[in-house]
């Protein structure tokens, strides 16, 4: 547990030192300060606009950038040691291969955390000044946000950490990291798309589409937030919630899981490889 | 006898490639071992089967009396290693560094002002290592090894980029280590730095051991012949009859030189030595350390063919 610390702690002062956490911090306030007093555009008027609007927003936000942000972070994190020569260095010493990973983990969450929580709350804070009586469930739909964007970046920096185990060459790492965000991203959803307008309902039914999105962590993430309350009408979300019926309970699990099968996969192939 | 690592039987595979074949070796507490091979003959390979981030192929390795590949770290706190090409992250302080690998090692974050102090970056160890120069990782690097009072320091060619003074205070730790009862490890491909630093020289080639002993013992088995080297008082006819005699070689004037076999020496410097020789000078030259490690290299290729 001490070394767990130990490495998380480094990490963190590595990622302090090199403005990895000042960059994605200020990346992260200044997109979603933006989409607070600009994002209601599309709706039709300029004011300032609900807590509801903002929810919707920032979770398109996050479904872009989170796991981008989270794969840059994680996909050299073994490989790229490896190649700079420090890990054969830090295996020598009284440490547990799953030690190293797990303490780089929990840095490279702490850093996504912060940022995810400091860059989001400047929006939530700044929209608690200007606007009066917000609702609690409009407070709780927000902050559950924010803890499943985390959750969500902790997906991708296991996956990445998964791709850093497994290749030779940090080039490699980085390739298929692009190739991973782009996948679960961009192309799944369009497939998917395809795939439903194609069947019209003949083959794929609840159970089969239930699959489908429990099989992509961003779309986990996209029914968990965009399909509570008042949220869903205004996300366009309404029509799958009604095939797709998932209490929130499974999604927030399937996530966990989307982490921890990742992070063991990696701490797996890391404890077989050699130096 | 302490053994501290032992090494028994030991090979390692890469696939087709045999990194390291049938090597058995034990050190012992308070023994400076050079481990001396060419590039590619297996040091590294062989340290890192010590270190446990490698499995052998077969053979068993005991260090500290624990398996390195076990994974259990109890005997890891007592061990010290500097790669060969050390790396660091290059956005942290010397002193952060330090204080990583100390709290790894579980020693108190007091003894690593020490430390630095001892390897010489005191002053530079609030700068960041990306501006270090080689010398100065590599001081870093052996100030890491030291932590925590290590029982046994395998340092994998540890002088590369040391300038000799630097070298020289290496060498002054590495005998203060001895002393204290560590078994210090040193890899090298070039022998002859290690002249009266290592007790025992361990010469590895193409993965297999060739050579294993002290250098006096390593002198007995190769029976290089040392070279006397005389002046003699002016005599020229008197020269003219040792060449004739056979061995001596006229180098220039006055200087003879004769390679002798082990046996021969003595009888040969007492007639030089004698009240009666002509001789105004003497001079004994034993094969240098590189002739040694040449002699035993020639012969392992001479077997293998």
């Amino acid at each position: 547990m001490r070394n767990l610390m130990i490495v998380a702690r480094k990490e963190i002062q590595e990622g302090l030192r090199n403005r990895w956490v000042l960059a994605t911090t200020l990346l992260l306030a200044a997109l979603a300060l933006t989409l607070t007093f600009l994002g209601s555009a599309p709706t039709g008027n300029v004011d300032v606009p609900s807590l509801e609007v903002v929810t919707v927003s920032l979770s398109s936000l996050t479904i872009f950038l989170v796991p981008l942000i989270a794969l840059l972070i994680s996909h050299d994190a073994i490989v790229g040691e490896m190649e700079r020569g420090t890990m054969l260095l830090l295996l020598s010493y009284p440490i547990g291969r799953w030690q190293v990973i797990g303490g780089k983990f929990i840095g490279h969450v702490a850093i996504l955390a912060f940022a995810t929580l400091l860059g989001y709350g400047a929006a939530a804070a700044a929209l608690f000044a200007t606007t009066a009586g917000i609702d609690d469930a409009s407070w709780i739909a927000f902050a559950s946000m924010v803890l499943s964007s985390v959750l969500l970046g902790s997906v991708f920096i296991a996956l990445g950490y998964l791709v850093s185990a497994l290749v030779q060459e940090r080039g490699t790492a980085g390739g298929i990291a692009v190739g991973i965000w782009l996948l679960f991203v961009l192309l799944y959803d369009m497939a998917l798309l395809g795939l439903l307008v194609v069947d019209q309902g003949r083959i794929v039914g609840g159970g089969a589409l239930n699959a489908l999105l429990l099989a992509n962590p961003t779309d986990v993430y996209r029914l968990l937030n965009l399909t509570s309350g008042d949220v869903s009408a205004l996300s366009g979300m309404g029509s799958a919630v009604q095939q797709a019926a998932l209490p929130a309970g499974a999604l927030i699990a399937a996530l966990i899981a989307w982490t921890a099968v990742p992070l063991t996969g990696a701490a797996v192939v890391f404890a077989r490889r050699e130096l | 006898m302490n053994d501290t690592v032992q090494v028994t039987g030991v090979s390692k595979s890469y696939g087709e490639l045999r990194a390291v074949t049938d090597i058995t070796c034990n050190f012992g507490a308070g023994e400076t071992v050079a481990l001396v091979g060419h590039n590619g003959a297996g040091k590294t390979t062989l340290i890192k089967l010590m270190l446990g981030l490698i499995r052998p192929t077969s053979g068993t390795i005991r260090v500290l009396g624990e398996d390195p590949s076990a994974g259990q770290f109890e005997a890891r706190r007592s061990l010290g290693y500097l790669p060969e090409n050390v790396a660091f992250n290059m956005a942290l302080t010397g002193r952060e560094i330090l204080a990583f690998y100390a709290r790894l090692k579980r020693v108190p974050l007091t003894t690593t002002d020490v430390l630095l102090e001892r390897v010489g970056l005191d002053t530079a160890a609030n700068r960041r290592v990306g501006t270090y120069s080689k010398g100065m990782r590599q001081r870093l690097g052996l100030a890491q090894a030291l932590l925590g009072r290590p029982r046994v320091l395998l340092l994998d060619e540890p002088t590369t980029g040391l300038d000799p003074a630097l070298r020289r205070s290496f060498y002054d730790i590495v005998d203060e280590l001895r002393t204290d009862g560590a078994t210090v490890l040193l890899s090298s491909h070039a022998l002859t730095e290690l002249e009266g630093r290592a007790d025992r020289v361990v010469i590895v080639d193409n993965g297999v051991k060739i050579a294993d002993g002290t250098i006096e013992d390593l002198r007995r088995i190769a029976r290089l012949p040392t070279r006397i080297r005389v002046k003699v008082i002016e005599a020229p006819d008197l020269v003219d009859t040792w060449a004739r005699a056979g061995g001596w070689r006229r180098i220039n004037g006055r200087l003879m030189e004769v390679e002798a076999g082990p046996e021969e020496k003595i009888a040969l410097l007492r007639s030089a030595a004698s009240p009666d020789a002509p001789v105004a000078d003497l001079d004994v030259i034993p094969p240098s350390l590189d002739e040694l490690y040449a002699h035993f290299l020639s012969a392992s290729r001479e077997i293998s063919e």
